[in-house]
């Protein structure tokens, strides 16, 4: 589990490269940078989970009876309405959230009253779809504490995600950088992190075109016959890469399945969606797929 | 000769380890122990009040360490130093104040500075308080910094105080000419029924003349913290004054930033907060596997950076 400290940190040093995917996967390409063995174990399980928030004399129902289960070496995208969940899931997986009832399991073992700090060093990690800004906290600083509790030696991690160590690691994590900035620097903390189970909330917002691909890249790159790799994403490039589709909507998992299966139900929802707005607004736009 | 006690003193308020580099004095108990100039540093003792006087040749270049440390119970101790840097020098200054209380009385130290950094000169200026003992006995230290920045100086001040010291109250004055720059840094963390009193006034008298003051502190426990920075533009400077808390427990904390123009070329700006560490902030950092009080050190840590 990479639980010891590992010996002193040199941030410079960029010998050790971030183990690549060596699978080709299958000859249509698709899915090939998750797919891996059959009847993997489950590393990450969600059973019969319920979320409510109470908001002042009333119960407020977010997830409804979720059952989902993450498997070691594939790659999933949870893709849903924006309110639907998506991130209430994994933040409940994580334990930011404490869900009302149902079970949380990593590798069998039930975690449910586990707190987020014990979560993080068994090894399921989370980059945030909003990170914080800390005034004064160098990225040097987050990297070596994000590398604490795992086997990560190096600070590749900028590089792959586009960002100069030489010019990132002494900036602060404040306001003098940009969402986009900060966004990557985020992504590259969850890979020094480097955890079995991985979680990114939705890691293309407010990343430019360029970045764009290569975060898919790095992301597709990182990902590990021992790892599990969950993307929070509406991004049809990130979908496309995965080997399984969970599509959440109103607090419940609506569909699941693998990518060649649930893309078109995914899209013909769009399109049945769009077709009722259009109706609703009375006209029909030009770009609509109908 | 420096006992253990000593050195670990002059390690936390001057971050000394054996004897300074360049010029340097020791203050110990109200009495100067240790002392060296340098050619073109010269220090020497005042003849009719306690203190040094500091005055560094035009165009020299080097570090001055001069840290006072408290070692005994019921002490008062008061000096005056006069600090003078030639134009065209480049001076490092290293102050600073560690107190040991071993008793339970009143340990105090009133230090007033008194530094002019010449035409072109440029000085940066720490200045360490720290604070421990083993009975009830108060460490007290009060700062008074009066700063001079003539034509096409710089200096940079970095005042910090991190535990310790049970009362402060600091006063910082500074007068910046035509070209003259300050940046001044002050960084503050008080805590149990600590309190702490910063009051700075700026004026900057000159065109381009600019200052910038940068002030973090934390507040925890029951601790008080009052800040009063004011940035005046005589004539056509600029200049921002930043005030940043963390605000914890039980404590208290009061920041009142002024700033007021003469001249309708002044450019000055101030930026106040005060607030609790985000949650968000907590939930990312123990998402890396900290816990909460390792998450709640390491932001604090970094916010003082």
């Amino acid at each position: 589990m990479g639980r010891n400290k590992p010996a002193p940190v040199e941030l410079l040093n960029y010998k050790l490269e971030i183990p690549k995917n060596t699978d080709a996967g299958d000859q249509s390409g698709k899915g090939s940078l998750g797919r891996r063995k059959e009847n993997q174990l489950n590393l990450l399980s969600l059973e019969n989970i319920n979320l409510e928030f109470q908001s002042e004399e009333k119960k407020i129902p977010i997830l409804h009876d979720i059952n989902l289960n993450f498997e070691a070496g594939k790659m999933y995208a949870i893709t849903g309405p924006n309110g639907s969940g998506k991130s209430s899931v994994v933040r409940v997986a994580m334990g930011i959230y404490r869900h009302t009832s149902g079970r949380v399991l990593y590798n069998g073992e039930d975690i449910s009253e586990l707190g987020i700090s014990e979560r993080a060093r068994k090894g399921i990690g989370y980059a945030f779809q909003h990170p914080p800004r800390f005034k004064g906290m160098p990225v040097k600083d987050m990297l070596e504490m994000a590398m604490k509790y795992s086997d990560s030696v190096n600070c590749q991690v900028l590089r792959d995600i586009g960002l100069c160590p030489d010019e990132y690691l002494e900036r602060t994590l404040d306001n003098s950088l940009s969402g986009g900035e900060i966004k990557r620097i985020e992504i590259a903390t969850l890979l020094a992190q480097n955890p079995k189970m991985r979680i990114f909330d939705e890691p293309e917002a407010g990343i430019d075109l360029w970045s764009f691909e290569q975060l898919i890249n790095v992301i597709g790159g990182t990902h590990r016959e021992d790892t599990s790799t969950v993307v929070i994403s509406h991004q049809e490039k990130i979908l496309n890469m995965v080997d399984e589709i969970i599509l959440i909507e109103d607090g419940t998992v609506s569909m699941r399945g693998s990518r060649d299966e649930i893309w078109p139900r995914i899209k013909a929802s769009a399109e049945c969606s769009c077709r009722y707005n259009c109706q609703q607004e009375g006209e029909i736009y030009a770009d609509c797929p109908r | 000769m420096l006992t253990a006690l000593d050195k670990k003193l002059l390690e936390e308020v001057a971050d000394l380890h054996g004897e300074p580099p360049g010029a340097f004095n020791i203050r110990k108990d109200g009495k100067g122990i240790e002392r060296r100039s340098l050619e073109g540093i010269e220090i020497t003792p005042k003849k009719d009040q306690p203190g040094i006087d500091v005055v560094v040749a035009e165009g020299k270049e080097g570090t001055v360490h001069i840290p006072v440390i408290l070692t005994e119970n019921e002490l008062s101790d008061l000096v005056y130093n006069h600090i003078d840097i030639g134009s065209g020098a480049n001076i490092t200054l290293v102050a600073g104040c560690g107190i040991h209380n071993p008793g339970s009385g009143k340990s105090q130290h009133d230090g007033v500075h008194e530094i002019y950094v010449r035409k072109g000169a440029r000085l940066v200026y720490t200045e360490k308080h720290f604070g421990e003992g083993e009975d009830s006995g108060e460490r007290v230290l009060n700062p008074k910094t009066v700063l001079y920045v003539e034509e096409g100086g710089y200096a940079e001040l970095e005042l910090v105080q991190i535990r310790g010291v049970d009362k402060t109250s600091r006063v910082t004055e500074a007068e910046v000419k035509a070209g003259g720059r300050l940046v001044m840094y002050e960084r503050l963390l008080t805590h149990g029924e600590q309190s702490a009193n910063s009051d700075v006034v700026v004026k900057l008298m000159g065109e381009e003349s600019t200052a910038r003051i940068i002030s973090r502190s934390v507040a925890q426990d029951n601790s008080r913290q009052s800040f009063y920075p004011r940035l005046l533009a005589h004539g056509p400077g600029r200049g921002h004054v930043e005030c940043d808390s963390i605000i914890m427990d039980h404590a208290t904390v009061r920041s009142v930033p002024e700033i007021w123009a003469e001249n309708a070329e002044a450019e000055l700006v101030h930026e106040a907060a005060i607030g609790k560490i985000a949650g968000e902030q907590l939930t990312k950092l123990m998402a890396l596997g900290l816990t909460e009080e390792e998450a709640e050190e390491a932001i604090i840590s970094g916010f003082l950076k």
